[in-house]
């Protein structure tokens, strides 16, 4: 699938990110399983899951691709309940990162 | 009327009275000066000044996040997302890059970064989702404050117990309202629906909103009167008003504890006549407090939640799932499922958007499901399937225009109900199948569409706006949006005679069912069950069991003979006066004390909102 960086002021920098690197690489489908979707609360608790690690971390959906450490990137993603993303965690500790998320998305957030 | 004090109309967002002194929020405009910064010192200096005050702003955030009162930590969250938006790259960084490479100040690099996620928001085809934009705003508010030395709103510094007066309360504001020291809340926007009044309402703070020019008109420390029923707001009122409205706030206290207590009773009249109360609901975890507020039964449900916000069409199990349940919550009361009645304009994301010119004209509801029939049915079998359960399912089809459209919606049944017997799945034959009157020609043929069916319910709303051929959101023309114009009460009189003809039952479900005042007109037009939000139905209930049918029949009939709404608007509030008294008193004060005729609501456009008497 093309991916498509979105960001408005680091379309360069994430460019850079993307090209293939030395680091190891993990990667992940997941499907928005609570009934309201990734709305405002949710993001925040990505993005500070996202944060809390070294690797670079990317959402995307239908070939869009955001920065999983900025709020502003996930919420405008616009991923309603049933949303089919991708995410792509890269550097030292991105199995752990990926793994922290992955378990965010399995207990749909805390929410029903 | 004193002439000494002034009197601001706003809207009454939650009910009570309160009395006290003004508290004025600061949140007018912020200076935004704009300059050029020269030199590596300079700029440095500037980056510095901007990540102080971001950090400051931060700090405040995560102060106010602990003095939040429990029952709102739910919403703290809305404060860590304006803390995570100043961090943000697209702010924060794209800011210090601004001041470092184009030589901005930090508040022209702050408005600029934020006014490029503007354009981003906007660019988005998701309602809420562009709403968060008010958050990033918010924050951005917070820094340009700071940046140009002003306090920023700090509810938690009020000592005294106040009415607090502000343009606005964001929700972050509106949850630090502390409820020990506010007495009442006023704001010059918003409406019934705002944030405010929602959170004003579930703290029982009397609040009037949409109070035009209040922050202008009302000064720090101004003794004042704010009635959220009416949403009158008294500016230095006299000694008798002053004494007048606290003997009033003590009796709406009682008052309001009293019908509260009796929401449970059935709604009799006096003379032995029983309408059904039911609740208007969209989501399940409403059931709730429809049944704290006495409902009977729901008179409708609304299906649109569950298929817009999502990217796909929701699967017949969910909704079976969902029917089933409220099915079960409210038995043995009966549940009114609508079917979908979504219009083109306001349609989910695996719905292609139609252009179209007048979406209130177009396909929406009932033939929106006719134009897409894998999807109703797909519906129908859920509300079938769930009707086996405890069999109080009752289906309702919204907007059906005539006849024709009737059996052909209804022969779309039969197949979904010949086909689930087929496969051996149960559901309820003996469900009652009813239409919504919400278009003038289904009034037209009211009796033929009786035939039919086994209910009516009238949607008012939708009824108004087609029959007098406005639309109320447009505020060039929402003064026209007369509920009580002679037309609409004809319509409802000549669909409830079609529907008792036939030996059906009919139920009006718009917002005129859950209005106080409408009451007595209502139960005189013979409606037989009325439907409303769930917070309106104590008030609604009692004043059924304070009224008289046969009254209210002479009333309905002298009303048919009136030539506008006004007229009848008139002649409605001396019944409400004298049948009612002690509703009107405790409710609307002043309609006692100067006679309803001195404050009637002039119904000109350019008086609209906000006049100032």
């Amino acid at each position: 699938m093309l991916i498509v960086p979105r960001n408005f002021s680091y379309q360069e920098e994430i460019v850079l990110n993307q090209s293939p690197e030395e680091l190891p690489a993990q990667e992940q489908e997941f499907i928005v399983a609570n009934k309201l979707g990734i709305h405002a609360r949710v993001a925040a608790q990505i993005v500070k899951v996202a944060c809390q690690f070294q690797s670079e971390v990317f959402i995307s959906k239908c070939g869009i691709s955001v920065n999983g450490k900025s709020i502003l990137d996930v919420m405008t993603l616009v991923c309603p309940h049933g949303s089919k993303i991708h995410i792509s965690a890269k550097g030292p500790d991105a199995h752990e990162a990926l793994n922290a998320l992955a378990a965010l998305f399995q207990t749909k957030f805390g929410e029903p | 009327m004193s002439s000494s004090s002034i009197v601001i109309k706003g809207i009454g967002a939650s009910p009570g009275i309160a009395i006290g002194k003004a508290h004025l929020l600061e949140q007018g405009r912020i200076p935004v000066p704009q300059y050029s910064v020269f030199g590596e010192e300079a700029l440095k200096g500037e980056c510095n000044r901007f990540k102080e005050a971001v950090a400051k702003a931060e700090a405040d955030l995560e102060a106010i996040k602990r003095t939040i009162r429990s029952e709102f930590k739910e919403h703290a969250h809305l404060l860590e997302v304006q803390q995570m938006i100043l961090r943000d790259r697209s702010i924060y960084h794209e800011s210090l890059r601004l001041i470092e490479k184009e030589g901005l100040n930090a508040q022209q690099a702050l408005l600029q970064s934020i006014s490029k996620a503007r354009e981003l928001f906007s660019a988005l085809n998701d309602e809420y989702v562009q709403s968060r934009m008010a958050d990033v705003d918010a924050a951005g508010d917070r820094v340009l404050r700071i940046l140009a030395g002003q306090e920023n709103l700090a509810l938690d510094t009020i000592q005294e117990r106040v009415i607090i007066i502000a343009h606005e309360l964001s929700p972050a504001d509106a949850i630090q309202l502390q409820v020990d020291r506010t007495l009442g809340v006023v704001t010059e926007i918003g409406g019934s629906t705002s944030h405010t009044s929602i959170v004003a309402r579930s703290l029982n703070i009397p609040a009037v909103v949409g109070a035009e020019s209040s922050t202008k008109l009302i000064s720090m420390g101004d003794v004042l009167i704010i009635d959220g029923t009416t949403g009158r707001i008294i500016i230095n009122p006299t000694q008798a008003e002053v004494g007048f409205y606290s003997d009033r706030q003590i009796e709406l206290q009682n008052y309001v504890k009293e019908i509260n207590r009796k929401a449970h009773l059935p709604a009799i009249t006096q003379d032995g006549h029983r309408v059904s109360t039911e609740a208007n609901i969209e989501l399940l975890e409403e059931v709730v407090a429809a049944k704290d507020n006495g409902a009977e039964a729901i008179g409708l449900y609304r299906t649109e939640f569950f298929f817009m916000n999502r990217v796909d069409m929701p699967d017949e199990d969910a909704l079976y799932r969902d029917y089933r349940d409220l099915s079960e919550l409210i038995a043995p009361g009966n549940v009114t499922i609508r079917t979908l009645d979504l219009g083109a304009d306001k349609l989910s994301a695996w719905y292609p958007k139609l252009e179209e010119v007048n979406p209130a004209l177009g396909l929406r509801s009932i033939r929106l499901c006719l134009h897409h029939r894998d999807l109703f049915k797909t519906q129908l079998r859920a509300i079938l399937r769930a009707s086996a359960h405890a069999g109080n399912i009752k289906l309702m089809f919204p907007m059906v225009s005539g006849v024709a459209e009737l059996l052909e919606t209804k022969r779309i049944l039969k197949e979904v109900q010949a086909d689930l017997s087929r496969k051996r799945i149960p559901f309820d034959k003996q469900m009652s199948v009813g239409v919504m009157i919400e278009v003038p020609s289904a009034v037209a043929v009211a009796d033929m569409l009786a035939a039919e069916v086994d209910f009516f319910s009238i949607g008012t709303n939708d009824l108004i706006q087609y029959s007098i051929g406005i639309d109320r959101s447009n505020e060039n023309v929402a003064y026209l949006f007369e509920p009580l114009h002679p037309a609409v009460l004809r319509f409802i009189k000549q669909t409830v005679e079609a529907g008792h003809k036939a030996g059906i039952p009919v139920a009006l479900c718009g917002e005129m069912a859950g209005e106080p005042m409408y009451v007595p007109i209502l139960l005189g037009l013979k409606i037989d069950s009325f439907s409303m939000n769930p917070q309106s139905l104590p008030r609604v209930k009692n004043l059924i069991r304070r009224s008289r049918l046969k009254e209210c029949c002479r009333l309905a009939n002298r009303a048919l003979r009136l030539r506008t709404a006004d007229d009848v608007d008139e002649s409605l509030k001396k019944t409400l006066m004298r049948d009612f008294p002690e509703e009107v008193r405790v409710f609307d004060p002043n309609a006692l004390r100067d006679g309803y005729a001195l404050q009637r609501r002039s119904r000109k456009p350019a008086s609209r909102k906000g006049s100032i008497g």
